[in-house]
């Protein structure tokens, strides 16, 4: 719960710099998953610079209306938008941190790592087609571990949300059936288990409930000391979620195929690459009414790229590759512009 | 000059009692006003979703974001059914607590539970609902759903109804939690109404050799009986509206179950959970319509209480 802690500190730190709100404040509002690392990234910029950032976590969804509704100067989605949806309402977009998804489950004797799991696996027991511990698919993945002959719990997200997307995303890349009979969204129908609230929804159903799966953003398992799997990767490779094993992952991406650099991480090959990684969006107008504002953000997002990069690994999120954020600040001088046509972000 | 002063002060008094009357029908067309302003949202912001699928949203039970096919009837059983456990064990129990304080009750003991039950009014549903996740769910997991399953797992039809992993949480938990919330509403009004019962009546009753049981049966819930209709109604309201402790402990699952066990989830908390991360007309649309179809189901209730109550005012009346 320290993570929580944590926002709601960073929430309330939010709050006060609203009340003594100067001309160059901004807000920003939109996914959760990314939550924690802009709070923290806010607190650190209002005390180097005493500019604030509002920014209000209401998810995805919300944060792409708050922004085609101009009522923010920037919005926050880990759905990127397609390049369609990008040029219809004139945004810029472009990633800010990367973060990694993990099962946890709950079975007795089993402690963190101990068990392996691949995606077609994982997609078969989220589908129901899997319901006991000790399937045959699961026992195959695991020789030497003693797996009970319980069912299995499945639980996932009941709120729409980015990791969802992130997740189902991945079963669909690893499983035909999922993908025909489930599909990919930040909500979708999940055919089994129950559904819970937010990440420590997930976190408290999962550790709680014996014999229960469930999957999280990394950080949610490791404050609430749950029991993650390793993966079997793309490349075949076993790997345990670690920031190299997502760092490997975004290392891999190809950036700049995508528009706004819309890359969906997951299932990258690479033998050390975690396979259910994801990136976290921003979204500005291209010819913002509000110029000024937009510098302003422009401005934050900068110092999180340059200075952000520690307070983001504590979070255990994964900075964006430098030659990447280099790529992302010459488009915001080539792509988003003032009236008069020229660059609103003049920084380096 | 004394008639004239009286005149003028005469005309005053009416100019003030017209502003008066004036203001306070202001105000009272206000709630008109916004009901309909509700109403008329909720109904234009239904109209895709309803265009799309017609009558087969109240009798589909998919519900599906990724092909966009939506069908309400898996939350409106949530709702009504978790409703119906909460007033099937909160009615009575209320109605216990508001007899004892009120007949039973030694003087010492009733200040300290009339003020806690109104503390329970005054916990905020979000608590209802970390206390039942953390605390009540995972006691009902190891105990009593544990219990059911074995007592009823070889009654058919029951073993239907309790059937399944104890999941700790879902419908059942639901409407135990809901229960508990809507007691101290019940409980509150009951007793008040209860006090309305003059005193000389239940002397009367008493004196013609009246046991307290009979005084209560045959005396006071009669005499109280539309109060204790409106108490009750107000906790259904409650109940049928109750978003986000449900939305922890009912298990969030778009699927009918026959085991009150299982997951499922109602229109509130479905409304709750997706709402923010809607994307696309019909998703949002379809949201607004369960949105109405919970104004219609408790307007309903509504009028068939009023209903119920006009009954009850005639037969007492002839």
């Amino acid at each position: 719960m320290k993570f929580t802690n944590l926002a709601i500190a960073a929430g309330f730190a939010a709050v006060l710099s609203v009340s003594a709100a100067s001309a160059a404040d901004i807000s920003g509002a939109g996914a959760t998953f990314p939550n924690p690392v802009y709070s923290k990234w806010a607190e650190a910029y209002k005390a180097e610079t005493g500019n604030s950032v509002n920014y209000q976590s209401v998810g995805s969804g919300a944060g792409i209306k708050q922004i085609e509704a101009k009522t923010v100067t920037f919005g926050a989605t880990d759905t990127p938008l397609s390049g369609a949806e990008l040029d219809k309402f004139g945004l810029a977009q472009f990633p800010t941190v990367i973060g990694g998804i993990v099962p946890i489950v709950n079975l007795e004797g089993i402690k963190p790592g101990d068990l392996v799991l691949d995606g077609k696996t994982l997609a078969d027991i989220f589908q129901g087609k899997i319901t006991k511990w000790d399937d045959p698919a699961i026992v195959a993945l695991n020789a030497g571990v003693k797996l009970p002959s319980t069912a299995i719990a499945v639980v996932h997200r009941s709120d729409g949300s980015g990791t969802s997307f992130n997740f189902t995303t991945y079963l669909s890349d690893v499983s035909a059936d999922w993908k025909s009979g489930v599909g990919a969204n930040s909500a979708v129908e999940w055919p089994v288990g129950i559904g819970a609230k937010g990440n420590d929804g997930i976190a408290a159903n999962v550790s709680q409930t014996a014999g229960s799966i469930g999957y999280v953003e990394y950080a949610y398992a490791t404050a609430n000391t749950l029991t993650y799997t390793k993966m079997v990767n793309k490349d075949g490779k076993t790997v345990a979620p670690t920031a190299a094993a997502f760092a490997a992952a975004a290392a891999g991406a190809d950036w700049k195929s995508q528009p706004g650099y819309g890359v969906v991480i997951t299932n990258q090959p690479g033998a050390e690459t975690w396979p259910m990684t994801a990136a976290t969006f921003i979204l500005v107008y291209k010819k913002p009414d509000d110029a000024a504002a937009t510098a302003e953000a422009l401005k934050f997002f900068a110092w999180g790229y340059d200075k952000g990069d520690k307070l983001a690994e504590d979070l255990i999120f994964i900075p964006i590759p430098d030659a990447i954020v280099n790529d992302i600040k010459a488009m915001w001088k080539s792509d988003i512009l003032d009236k008069d046509g020229k660059p609103v972000y003049a920084g380096s | 000059m004394a008639a004239q002063d009286r005149g003028s002060a005469l005309r005053r008094f009416a100019l003030g009692d017209s502003i008066f009357r004036a203001a306070t029908f202001v105000a009272a067309l206000t709630v008109l006003l916004l009901l309909s302003g509700v109403i008329i949202s909720l109904v234009v912001g239904s109209i895709p979703a309803i265009s799309t699928f017609g009558f087969d949203f109240l009798t589909t039970q998919s519900w599906n974001p990724v092909t966009e096919k939506f069908g309400a009837i898996a939350p409106i059983y949530g709702t009504l059914v978790t409703a119906f456990i909460a007033m099937l064990i909160g009615v009575p129990v209320s109605l216990g607590i508001a007899i004892f304080l009120t007949e039973l009750c030694p003087h010492a003991l009733r200040r300290p539970i009339g003020t806690a039950i109104e503390l329970l009014a005054g916990i905020p549903s979000i608590i209802y609902g970390i206390w039942g996740l953390f605390v009540f769910a995972p006691f009902l997991q190891k105990t009593l759903q544990p219990f059911l399953i074995d007592v009823f797992g070889n009654v058919p039809g029951l073993n239907m109804v309790f059937g399944g992993p104890p999941y700790g949480i879902g419908v059942f938990t639901a409407g135990l939690i809901l229960a508990i919330m809507v007691l101290p509403f019940i409980t509150a009004i009951t007793r008040d109404v209860f006090l309305t019962v003059p005193p000389v009546v239940k002397e009367a009753a008493f004196g013609l050799g009246c046991t307290t049981w009979e005084v209560i049966r045959k005396v006071v819930i009669p005499y109280t009986r539309t109060g204790i209709i409106g108490g009750v109604m107000l906790g259904l309201g409650r109940a049928l509206g109750e978003t986000m402790a449900i939305t922890f402990v009912i298990g969030n699952a778009h699927r009918i179950s026959a085991s009150i066990l299982a997951p499922g989830t109602t229109i509130s908390a479905t409304i709750a959970n997706e709402f923010n991360e809607a994307t696309g007309t019909l998703y949002t649309s379809s949201l607004i319509t369960l949105g109405l179809i919970l104004f219609v189901i408790t307007f309903v209730v509504l009028a068939i209480s009023r209903i119920m109550l006009m009954r009850l005012e005639k037969k007492s009346g002839t």
